[in-house]
């Protein structure tokens, strides 16, 4: 029932199998991973890593959607609003990053209620559709709010301290901290995805009509898992307003929706490890580009265009492709 | 409130809805015919306006001329685009349709914005269309009644072409069975070709229309095209006639917004959209599937 190779884009999560044949057992990669993640500041400039961590997580959430099988063309809504949320909570009200986090996640959460509410009414090219016209909503919204100083953005929003004890000030604080976060979100979307709601999503993507018959309320577990992944996306969003002190329109607006696709895209949907490597790949273009005085749109548009037409699997779907058709050459 | 300033409006919101009409209806024919979500509507909206802005000042080629020949290149882009590109995904799921017209979108707009800016440049009015009609009740600059009528004209004439004409008959033939049609011995995909670039020149009609009122820039296709998405969600896409009647009607609603409550002007039609997927989930036109 696999259609991996006609439907990359719903590829089984098959990395961490397919390289443990190829006599790597997950827990090395993940060791090896986590090495990365502590020893990171220490060779990169931090903040920049934490915001890395940020689109890393952002990414994560907007995939586990794609587990169910829906594409949304909004999540720069939760993302944002979140953001903006968060900054209003830290900035204006004084809170310590912790209560705005959570301020921020509930309204990125409630958001996904509303709108997960709706847009699960169509599916397909229609949900993306109308996941898109949403959040321009969101975006409008923006604009306009006074709460969100409009073109201004939220600046200088201050950091604080987290738990009360250390300086987020410091950039190696502020690191570890959003490692902290980016950790337990990314735990929490495996814990999901492999659990036994995960094989009830996959089974509704894989056949929705069999899944209904079988007696599950399809729509239920869409809006759910919409709502987690809204949430997430509005973590992320939080935690990127704390780590660089601004929330802007940018967040909110629709290339920021694409730039989450792109990045998903990039790395390999369905992959537990690919949407970071995607985010981490845009992020590093975009940093790097930045300088170059080369359009950054036209050069993300062009790699869209030819992630598309030439490796739709991604970095990570296409490196276990190809590891995977390898050693079962080997083994033949 | 004076009637001059409701009737002011009422006429920005028809001009606004001919383009709504204008491109969502390009963006039926394409999704109906290759069943592709064209996101880059907009942006060759803004290549029709950017066509005439260039034929004008770089080859001293006027609005009438520029009114036919802008969308026909506009239209050859998109030819070339289906061609190369567009046509490679037709096999794979619907989605990387919407995908890599996403990307084009964003090839294109940025190359624009690197070689134009993002200021935009004025295109003037047209001499024969400069001045207007006083009607009592309100001011109408000729060549905003000029926009309205032409787009109202274009937009019956290609229902006019798909729904009574043999060529329109053909189209929709390879809509409803692509195989069966072929059997006939119709070359479905030359169709599906012609289909895309003539759903773009529509679009590209609109920008040349647009230019003299709104200046011509890099940005004007990208958010517009997100406002077209909300119209057609609404209207169903059930038939040509709705998105005409629909694209009308919500720039009429969205016009008045700005009277009575101008901050959310932008935002009504998004709103309408919701309430309408709240109530009736395939649109106000639509058939449930």
């Amino acid at each position: 029932m696999s259609t991996t190779s006609a439907d990359p884009a719903h590829a089984q999560p098959a990395s961490t199998k397919s390289l443990a044949s190829f006599g790597l057992p997950p827990i090395v990669l993940y060791a090896v991973g986590l090495a990365l993640l502590v020893a990171g500041p220490f060779f990169v400039y931090p903040l920049f890593l934490a915001k890395i961590l940020c689109f890393c997580l952002f990414a994560c959430a907007f995939n586990l959607l794609g587990s169910v099988g829906l594409l949304s063309f909004g999540h720069a809504a939760f993302f944002g609003a979140s953001a903006y949320v968060a900054g209003h909570a830290l900035k204006v009200w004084g809170l310590p990053f912790e209560l705005g986090a959570v301020i921020g996640t509930a309204a990125a959460t409630f958001l996904g209620v509303v709108f997960g509410y709706v847009a699960i009414r169509r599916q397909g090219l229609y949900f993306a559709m109308i996941t898109l016209a949403l959040a321009q909503m969101i975006y409008f919204l923006a604009l306009q709010l006074p709460f969100t100083h409009a073109e201004d953005g939220l600046t200088g929003v201050p950091r604080g301290r987290i738990l009360g004890l250390f300086d987020l000030n410091n950039l190696y604080v502020l690191y570890y901290t959003a490692a902290v976060i980016f950790v337990a979100g990314y735990l929490l979307i495996y814990r999901i995805t492999h659990s036994t709601f995960g094989q009830i999503l996959k089974a509704i993507r894989e056949k929705e009509p069999r899944a209904i018959s079988l007696g599950y309320r399809v729509n239920d577990y869409k809006l759910l898992v919409f709502v987690l992944s809204a949430a997430l996306a509005g973590l992320a969003g939080a935690t990127k307003t704390m780590v660089v002190q601004l929330a802007s329109l940018t967040d909110v607006h629709w290339s920021t929706s694409g730039d989450v696709i792109l990045m998903t895209l990039l790395g390999g949907s369905g992959t537990m490890f690919g949407p970071v490597v995607g985010a981490v790949v845009v992020e590093m273009l975009e940093f790097y580009l930045a300088d170059s005085g080369l359009p950054i749109q036209a050069v993300i548009g062009a790699i869209f265009v030819v992630c598309i037409l030439l490796f739709r699997r991604g970095i990570v779907g296409e490196l276990s492709h190809l590891l995977d058709s390898k050693s079962r050459g080997k083994a033949g | 409130m004076s009637l001059e300033i409701l009737m002011g409006q009422v006429v920005v919101g028809l001009i606004n809805g001919s383009f709504y009409a204008l491109l969502s209806l390009g963006f039926a024919v394409i999704f109906g015919l290759l069943g592709i979500i064209n996101v880059a509507q907009g942006t060759f909206y803004m290549l029709g306006a950017f066509g005439s802005w260039m034929l004008l000042n770089y080859a001293g080629i006027g609005y009438w001329p520029a009114l036919i020949l802008s969308p026909l290149i506009a239209g050859a882009v998109g030819v070339v685009l289906e061609k190369t590109l567009i046509a490679r995904v037709y096999k794979l799921e619907h989605i990387y349709g919407l995908l890599l017209t996403y990307g084009l979108m964003m090839f294109i707009q940025g190359m624009f914005v690197y070689w134009f800016a993002t200021a935009g440049r004025p295109y003037p009015v047209p001499l024969e269309l400069r001045g207007g009609f006083d009607l009592g009740i309100l001011f109408l600059p000729k060549y905003r009644g000029w926009v309205v009528v032409a787009s109202v004209f274009f937009c019956f004439a290609t229902w006019f072409a798909i729904e009574k004409t043999s060529l329109g008959r053909t189209l929709r033939a390879a809509t409803e069975n692509p195989q069966l049609t072929r059997a006939f011995g119709i070359n479905v995909p030359a169709l599906l070709t012609f289909g895309f670039g003539a759903g773009v020149a529509l679009a590209g009609f609109a920008g040349v229309l647009a230019a003299p009122i709104y200046s011509v820039s890099p940005l004007m296709g990208g958010e517009l095209v997100i406002t077209v998405f909300a119209v057609v969600v609404v209207g169903g896409m059930g038939s040509i006639l709705s998105a005409i009647v629909t694209g009308l009607s919500l720039g009429v609603v969205e016009g008045l917004t700005k009277v009575f409550y101008p901050p959310g002007a932008n935002m009504v039609i998004f709103v309408i959209m919701f309430i309408v997927l709240l109530i009736k989930p395939a649109g106000l036109f639509g058939r449930e599937r």
